[in-house]
C-alpha cells in the first residue's frame, strides 16, 4: 500500500525525530571526545592544548579508578540480585489467586513511582538515621546496637534504597511474562505428578528466561547510571563513588574537563556493551 | 494461569502477599503519615504509629519558607512541555514507521533506542557548557528540551508499538469507502490511536517529572524543579523529619496517583515493547 508519494510524506514525517536525536547523539559525543584528548581546566587556565592519550592513562591508572569500578560493578550486581529474585519470588506469588490482588498489586509498584531524591533522602533519615531512625528504634528493640547505615555499611545500604526502587520494575515484567504461560502445561505436569519445585525448574524458569535477561539487561543500563541515590546520601564518601559519581566530580567538581571526558568514553563504551545485547534481543522480537 | 486452589491455600497466599505489600509500601506510608506529625512526634521512641495529634502545620511551614508552588509549577511546566513537544515530534515518526514502514524502518528503531542508553555523565560537560554558552543553564526552556530529548526515544518505540496493533485492512477498507488522507486521519486511525497516545503521556509525564540527573545538574534557582526541592533538604534540614516528610509527599503525590493508573503501560513502555 506504500506509495511513491506515501514514501517521501513517511520520510518528512520521520525528519524531525531523526534530525533531532542525531543532534543530540552527535554533538554532545564529539565534544566529549575532543575534550578527552586536551589538558582542558576551565578554573586553571582554560585549554591547554592537544595531548593525545594521556587522559586515558591517567585516568585508568588514577587510584580512584579501580575502587570506583569495584564499587560500581558490586552495587550493580547487588541490585541486580536482590530485585531479581525477590522479583521472581514476588510474581510468582502475585500471580496466584488471593483476596484484594489489585491493591497488592499497586502496594508493590508504588516505590518505583517515587522520584529517587525522596527516596534516597527519607531513607537516609527516617530509615537509616543511627539515632532516630525507624532501623534503629527496631535494632534497639531487639536489644542490638543500631547500625551506623551510610558510613559502616555503605554499600549494602545504597545496595538496599536502589533495590526498593527497582523491585517493583522486576516484579511487573515478570509477573506480566508469568502470565502468559500455557496454564495447560503446568496443570499437564501437576497431574503427572511434578512437584512444585521441578514444576518451576522445567516449566516455570524456562518460559521467564527472556523476561529475566530483558530485566537485567534494562536494569544494568540504568543502574550504571545511577546518580541522585548517591548525591543526596553519602555523595560519593564512605566508599560509595561509582563511575558515574567519579566522572560527575572530575568534570564537575574537580573541573578537569579533559581527564572527565575520557572517563566519560568509557562509560559510554561500558553502557554500549550492555545495549548491544540488549538491542539484539529486542531487535529479534520486532522481526517476530 | 489463575488456577482453582483451595480456600487454605489461598487464605496463606493472601496473608503472605499482603505482608510483603505492606512492607514494600511502608516506607510511603510512613513518611505520609510522619508529614502530618509534629517535629517531636515524628522522632519518638518508640515511633507513633497513627495516635499523634494530626496537624496540617508542616505542610504550611515548608511552603512557606522554600516556595513549594515554584518548584512544583517548575516540575508541571517541565514534564508536562517535555512530554507534549515529546509525542508531537514522536507521532508523526512513529506513525510513518508503522504504517510506511522500509527496509531500514528496524535499523532507525533501534539506532533511536540507542541514543536512549547514552549514559549520562558521559556528555554532562558538553551539555554543560553549551548551556552555558546558550544562556540556557538554570531555565526551564533548556531543561524541557533535553528531558523531550532523553524520553524521546522511549515515546516513539511506546507509540510505535501501539500503532502497529491497528490493523492495516481498516485503512483499506476505508479507502475502498472513498476516504481521502484527511478523512482516514481524522474519523478511522485518530480514535483507534488515543489510548496508545495517552499511555505514552501518561509514562512519559512519570518519567520526566522523576528525572534525576539532569535536573540536579543543569538547574539552580530558577528552573529547578521538585527533584533539586527535595535534593535540598539533604542537610540540615533533612533532620526535621516532619517537615523532610510533608515536602516528599508533596513531591510524589501526584506521580504516585498517576501512576497507578499506568502499570500496564509501564511495562510496554519500558521493555520497548518486548515485553507485553
Amino acid at each position: 500500500m506504500a506509495t511513491r508519494h506515501s514514501r517521501s510524506a513517511a520520510r518528512l514525517m520521520m525528519a524531525p525525530a531523526v534530525v533531532l536525536l542525531l543532534g543530540w547523539m552527535l554533538v554532545p559525543l564529539t565534544m566529549t571526545l575532543w575534550f578527552s584528548f586536551r589538558k582542558y581546566l576551565p578554573l586553571r587556565g582554560g585549554d591547554l592544548g592537544f595531548v593525545g592519550f594521556e587522559n586515558y592513562g591517567r585516568f585508568l591508572s588514577s587510584s580512584s579508578f579501580w575502587p570506583a569500578v569495584q564499587t560500581t560493578l558490586v552495587i550493580v550486581g547487588g541490585v541486580l540480585i536482590v530485585s531479581v529474585v525477590l522479583g521472581i519470588l514476588l510474581a510468582l506469588l502475585l500471580d496466584q489467586p488471593i483476596w484484594g490482588q489489585g491493591v497488592v498489586r499497586i502496594l508493590v509498584i508504588a516505590p518505583f513511582f517515587v522520584m529517587p531524591t525522596v527516596s534516597a533522602l527519607v531513607w537516609k533519615n527516617m530509615f537509616m538515621d543511627p539515632v532516630n531512625g525507624i532501623l534503629a528504634h527496631l535494632w534497639r528493640f531487639f536489644g542490638a546496637e543500631p547500625v551506623q547505615w551510610l558510613s559502616q555499611a555503605s554499600i549494602p545500604s545504597i545496595i538496599m534504597i536502589v533495590s526498593w526502587q527497582w523491585l517493583p520494575f522486576a516484579t511487573l515484567i515478570l509477573l506480566t511474562a508469568i502470565q502468559s504461560l500455557d496454564s495447560e502445561q503446568l496443570e499437564a505436569a501437576e497431574m503427572d505428578g511434578a512437584p512444585p519445585l521441578k514444576r518451576f525448574a522445567y516449566i516455570i524458569l524456562p518460559h521467564l528466561a527472556r523476561a529475566i535477561t530483558i530485566v537485567i539487561l534494562i536494569q544494568t543500563i540504568f543502574l550504571l547510571s545511577i546518580f541522585a541515590e548517591i548525591f543526596v546520601t553519602t555523595g560519593g564518601a564512605f566508599g560509595t563513588r561509582t563511575l558515574t559519581y567519579l566522572i560527575f566530580q572530575r568534570v564537575l567538581e574537580n573541573q578537569n574537563v579533559g581527564l572527565g571526558s575520557a572517563g566519560g568514553v568509557y562509560a559510554i563504551i561500558l553502557a554500549n556493551i550492555v545495549a548491544l545485547f540488549l538491542m539484539r534481543i529486542v531487535g529479534r522480537n520486532l522481526d517476530a | 494461569m489463575a488456577r482453582a486452589v483451595t480456600p487454605r491455600r489461598k487464605a496463606v497466599n493472601t496473608a503472605l502477599a499482603w505482608a510483603v505489600g505492606l512492607i514494600l509500601f511502608f516506607p510511603i506510608l510512613w513518611t505520609i503519615l510522619t508529614s502530618f506529625k509534629t517535629e517531636a512526634q515524628a522522632i519518638a521512641d518508640p515511633p507513633i504509629f497513627l495516635f499523634f495529634d494530626w496537624t496540617l502545620e508542616n505542610y504550611a511551614i515548608v511552603q512557606e519558607r522554600s516556595d513549594y508552588m515554584r518548584f512544583l509549577w517548575n516540575s508541571i511546566i517541565i514534564a508536562g512541555c517535555s512530554t507534549l513537544l515529546g509525542v508531537a515530534i514522536g507521532v508523526p515518526a512513529a506513525w510513518s514507521m508503522a504504517f510506511v514502514p522500509s527496509k531500514r524502518t528496524k535499523d532507525i528503531l533501534l539506532w533511536m533506542l540507542s541514543t536512549k542508553m547514552l549514559p549520562a555523565v558521559g556528555v554532562l560537560y558538553p551539555i554543560y557548557i553549551l548551556f552555558i554558552q546558550l544562556g540556557l543553564l538554570d531555565s526551564r526552556v533548556g531543561l524541557t528540551v533535553v528531558i523531550m530529548l532523553i524520553n524521546l526515544p522511549i515515546i516513539i518505540w511506546m507509540l510505535y508499538t501501539y500503532f502497529k496493533e491497528i490493523p492495516g485492512e481498516i485503512l483499506e477498507a476505508a479507502r475502498m469507502d472513498g476516504a481521502g488522507l484527511r478523512e482516514e486521519l481524522i474519523h478511522v486511525l485518530t480514535p483507534m490511536a488515543i489510548p496508545g497516545i495517552a499511555s505514552t503521556v501518561l509514562l512519559n509525564v512519570i518519567l520526566a517529572w522523576n528525572e534525576a540527573f539532569w535536573t540536579l545538574n543543569l538547574t539552580a534557582v530558577d528552573a529547578a524543579p521538585l527533584t533539586a526541592f527535595i535534593a535540598s533538604y539533604s542537610s540540615p534540614e533533612g533532620l526535621f523529619f516532619a517537615k523532610l516528610s510533608a515536602a516528599s509527599t508533596m513531591a510524589i503525590a501526584p506521580i504516585l496517583i498517576l501512576g497507578w493508573f499506568s502499570q500496564k503501560q509501564l511495562v510496554r513502555g519500558l521493555t520497548f515493547g518486548a515485553v507485553k
